[in-house]
């Protein structure tokens, strides 16, 4: 198998690559479109804001590759919103694979905003990404930004002020918006499950 | 539980000196703690939220934190982590977030020169940015200090605490650790007068720090301050408070934590 993880020029992509070698897997980190079109695998991690992120893939000449991808992909936390139409961060066009548009999370008293730290999840339908994790468990989350929790793609919920996209499912693309390589255990057997579907 | 948000966090903080982890006595007198991956993965095991390491020797200096056990970190840790430490431009923050940190914490550069803050936001994401804050009472107010690190160089600012927490806010901080010196090291409580205060003006989460000693004070902190995390080191690395008791305790108290099997 052979795994690509999309270099988009966040800050720390280098975490994903390094969850990876902790289960076994080696991961390319590449913004090469025929190395991405060729992987078994792709993953798709973000960090900042949706926008630039949009430009690094134009400018790298990923937009499309991403598009037409047929292999199984999985978005992470930025990756996730990318897949939707567009973002009210700084009114960015997304990948379109997804109907619906990414819109800022709820703040106020005693919202806080990034939604930093730990959260649990509601199912709203099984996944092979799920398989064998206690349905309970926690993930580690950062984000100011959030996808509609009425999405049709929508797998599981997250809450924070109000509900939102957690997992999304559409065709081959998969994502969530919490970071499974910072999520302990449970992210771990996600991205098991991702590697091993 | 699911539907009432974010767990509260627990973060142990390793101050590291030449890539061990220490822990000073009266900020000075450094004592070897062990290595820092031994300490870190026990860490993440037992249930930390979140680990912060501080390496005390970088900013008064003039030298930044060394890039190489950032790396061993990410390498071996699947728990956020942030890093403190010498870190005064943008350049040096890349480092330290491409070696595999997923927050920098930045303290006296951030005071030495405050458009560091919008740069580092501009750069890599609010979410990226914490700012640490060292507060003492003085004459009835909050008022600023820097370079802790070390007790012969520490100077005065000439900052309220409040002022300089709105300002890190316009300017784009993500997270704000308020070390409160009064009760650093003390274990008589968290200040949490001072913490409630701040938390007032204070919209991004707000971690306190300084004076823990009993689980009871981590509840009153909670309760009282509506922090998002409390961080603390003696009662960790000694021992005296296990965090999967703490937690669970918090939560039969009815404060929100994460609980569970961390193991994959």
């Amino acid at each position: 198998m052979t795994l690509a993880v999309i270099d988009s020029g966040g800050a720390n992509l280098g975490s994903v690559v390094q969850a990876l070698h902790r289960i076994g897997a080696e991961a390319t980190l590449t913004s090469d479109a025929a190395t991405i079109r060729r992987a078994s695998k792709v993953i798709l991690p973000g960090v900042g804001a949706a926008a630039w992120a949009m430009n690094a893939l134009r400018e790298a000449g990923l937009v499309d590759v991403i598009r037409s991808l047929e292999q199984p992909v999985l978005g992470i936390c930025l990756g996730l919103q990318l897949l939707f139409e567009g973002s009210d961060e700084g009114n960015a066009d997304g990948l379109g694979l997804i109907p619906g548009r990414v819109r800022r999370l709820v703040g106020g008293p005693g919202l806080r905003l990034p939604h930093m730290g730990w959260n649990q999840l509601a199912w709203q339908r099984d996944d092979p990404l799920a398989a064998g994790i206690d349905p309970d468990a926690w993930y580690y989350f950062v984000h100011s930004y959030c996808a509609p929790a009425d999405s049709p793609a929508c797998v599981a919920r997250g809450h924070h002020g109000d509900d939102f996209a957690a997992v999304v499912r559409h065709r081959n693309f998969a994502a969530c918006q919490f970071h499974p390589e910072k999520s302990a255990g449970p992210g771990h057997r996600l991205l098991m499950n991702f590697l091993e579907s | 539980m699911i539907g009432e948000g974010v767990a509260v966090r627990i973060i142990p903080c390793l101050d590291v000196r030449g890539g061990r982890v220490v822990k000073g006595v009266k900020f000075r007198d450094h004592v070897d703690m062990g290595d820092i991956l031994e300490r870190a993965a026990a860490y993440r095991d037992q249930g930390a939220d979140e680990l912060v390491f501080y390496d005390i020797t970088a900013s008064p200096e003039g030298r930044s934190v060394d890039v190489a056990w950032v790396e061993r970190v990410a390498e071996a840790i699947d728990i956020p982590f942030t890093v403190a430490g010498g870190i005064r431009d943008v350049a040096r923050a890349r480092a330290v977030l491409h070696a595999g940190a997923d927050k920098i914490s930045v303290n006296s550069p951030a005071l030495a020169r405050p458009d560091l803050v919008a740069e580092l936001a501009d750069a890599f994401g609010s979410q990226c940015v914490v700012i640490g804050i060292d507060s003492i009472r003085e004459n009835g107010r909050y008022r600023l200090r820097a370079n802790t690190g070390d007790p012969d160089n520490m100077t005065d600012p000439d900052l309220d605490t409040r002022a300089w927490v709105e300002r890190v806010q316009a300017l784009g901080a993500g997270e704000i650790v308020l070390n409160c010196m009064d009760a650093d090291g003390v274990r008589s409580g968290y200040d949490i007068d001072q913490l409630a205060d701040v938390r007032g003006i204070c919209d991004v989460p707000l971690i306190a720090s300084g004076g823990a000693g009993t689980p009871e004070h981590f509840l009153d902190v909670f309760r009282r301050a509506d922090v998002d995390g409390a961080l603390a080191a003696t009662v960790f690395h000694s021992g005296q408070i296990e965090i999967p008791d703490l937690k669970r305790w918090l939560g039969e108290q009815g404060v929100r934590t994460r609980t569970g099997s961390v193991a994959s």
